[in-house]
């Protein structure tokens, strides 16, 4: 069991939050079809650190950026996203 | 290869079992081989048996970083099945299924495949809608399919909670009656026993650090043992394949996810079929030796860990108590977890690259063991000939672009799928 620190709310346990994807796979809106391909299905999977799209969704809600290790499950970083503003 | 039969069993029983032969070499690399196939799983070795069986391919090596059958073989929960939706799935593991029928003939190893029936629960009105449709989609593609009553059900699995008041109710269920299970380790040994036998060099604890690229070319591996040259290179390491194509600069439609499997200690038999349901995420068997095997859902984020969480196993052994109340009073004695390949539409990967000599089988999410021989069958096809078999065609890696995903739980771009 993972435990993530939400910026918004402090430490809870993961089974609040939901994994979407991984930061490099997130669509832009104006994008050319080789590109959307390109974004929505590749992928780098690497066994280390990976920064990483979740959502404490049993919780505040919010979308948050994580650095989290894909092998020890270290959490480097939890992080508000998008950096600014509201969650698009 | 020392064959088994009545009479060998009987004469080493005799012998104290003291005289049985290695089951296969421990050979050093050569220097180059017509095919390589990385990953000594069950579809690795399974790949180079029927290489060397089917398309008389001369120097095959399969090249293990472990020991075989060490990795997602030795995980899972043995189930065999072909009673999918997606029809080129139906085909796929069909194709699969009538293999094992007759694999432990042929292996000359018994691999304990139990056709012991695998049961789909239906627990409403419209659990047994969907059931009835699958089963009709089911026989028009020539799988057995049977719809059962309650009543049916209860004679099957007296051990479920079949009260009006369960938490699932049972209404039916659609059996598969050649569904079942199979030991798994010896599904690794026996094709490495006979590929072995065939002349197939099984390389364990020879790790591929790194791909010999010439013109663009795949021209072989460099391990830990040395750098090895092969005619072709098949990828067939489920669990890492993002991480062995990254060797090659490929990045795959695959992230690596985690499911999580349990046994309870030993019982008498209570259990002789396999239970799954349409609504909740439970399946359970018993095992030869009498444990009550249980997988569920996995855990949903990208891991190489191998180990799952606690919230999981209660979710499980939750569902689980709730089919089969009886299991309340087991005691779980394992439980672990298998790194799986997760693809974007829950559907395995069979195909060539982008590099020339370099082919990729993975992909299966947590449904790859009952596809095993199909899968060795298929990718040996692939490897000997360049061409994918037609069975094999629509599971190509170029699919995803093209928007020809094959989508068994409907659940669009996102690696959680079965």
């Amino acid at each position: 069991m993972m435990l993530i620190a939400c910026p918004h709310c402090g430490p809870r346990a993961h089974t609040e939050f939901s994994y979407a994807r991984t930061m490099d796979a997130i669509l832009p809106l104006a994008v050319s079809a080789a590109d959307a391909a390109r974004i929505l299905y590749e992928r780098e999977n690497p066994r280390g650190p990976s920064q990483e799209l979740w959502r404490h969704t049993h919780g505040c809600r919010s979308w948050l950026r994580l650095t989290r290790h894909t092998a020890t499950h270290v959490i480097t970083e939890v992080a508000p996203w998008p950096p600014t503003g509201t969650p698009g | 290869m020392k064959r088994f039969s009545a009479l060998s069993l009987l004469r080493a029983g005799l012998e104290g079992q003291k005289r049985w032969p290695r089951h296969w070499r421990d050979p050093e690399p050569a220097k180059h081989y017509d095919v390589i196939v990385i990953g000594g799983g069950g579809h690795g070795l399974a790949t180079a048996y029927y290489l060397a069986r089917t398309h008389g391919v001369k120097s095959v090596a399969v090249i293990e970083k472990g020991w075989i059958g060490g990795g997602n073989t030795g995980r899972n929960t043995t189930i065999v099945r072909s009673n999918y939706r997606q029809p080129q799935l139906q085909r796929l593991l069909e194709y699969s299924l009538q293999t094992w029928e007759t694999l432990s003939d042929e292996l000359n190893y018994n691999l304990m495949f139990s056709q012991r029936g695998a049961v789909f629960l239906g627990h409403s009105d419209g659990d047994m809608v969907k059931l009835a449709e699958r089963g009709d989609s089911l026989r028009c593609a020539g799988i057995d399919a049977e719809l059962l009553s309650r009543d049916q059900v209860a004679r099957l699995a007296p051990c479920l909670d079949l009260s009006p008041d369960a938490r699932f109710p049972v209404l039916g269920g659609l059996i598969q009656k050649r569904g079942g299970t199979a030991r798994h380790d010896a599904v690794a040994w026996g094709f490495a026993r006979a590929a072995d036998a065939l002349g197939v060099d099984v390389i364990q604890n020879c790790e591929v650090t790194g791909f010999s690229m010439t013109g663009g070319r795949v021209t072989g591996v460099r391990t830990t043992r040395g750098d090895i040259g092969a005619g072709r290179v098949g990828i067939c390491v489920a669990g890492n394949s993002g991480l062995v194509a990254g060797l090659a600069g490929l990045k795959l439609p695959i992230e690596s996810h985690l499911l999580q499997a349990f046994v309870s200690e030993p019982v008498k038999p209570m259990l002789d079929t396999v239970i799954m349901s349409q609504s909740i995420h439970a399946y359970i068997s018993q095992s030869d030796k009498g444990e009550m095997v249980v997988g569920g859902d996995p855990d949903h984020y990208p891991t190489y860990s191998q180990r799952g969480s606690p919230h999981r196993i209660e979710e499980v052994a939750a569902q689980a108590i709730s089919l089969i109340p009886a299991m309340s009073r087991l005691r779980m004695l394992r439980c672990w977890a298998g790194t799986t390949d997760m693809s974007f539409d829950g559907s395995p990967i069979i195909g060539p690259t982008p590099i020339d000599g370099l082919y990729l089988n993975g992909g299966w999410c947590y449904g790859g063991f009952k596809a095993t021989p199909g899968s060795g069958r298929l990718y040996a096809h692939l490897l000997a000939t360049g061409a994918s078999h037609e069975i094999a065609a629509p599971f190509g890696l170029d699919r995803f672009e093209r928007g020809a995903t094959i989508d068994e739980a409907g659940a669009g771009p996102a690696p959680q799928a079965r």
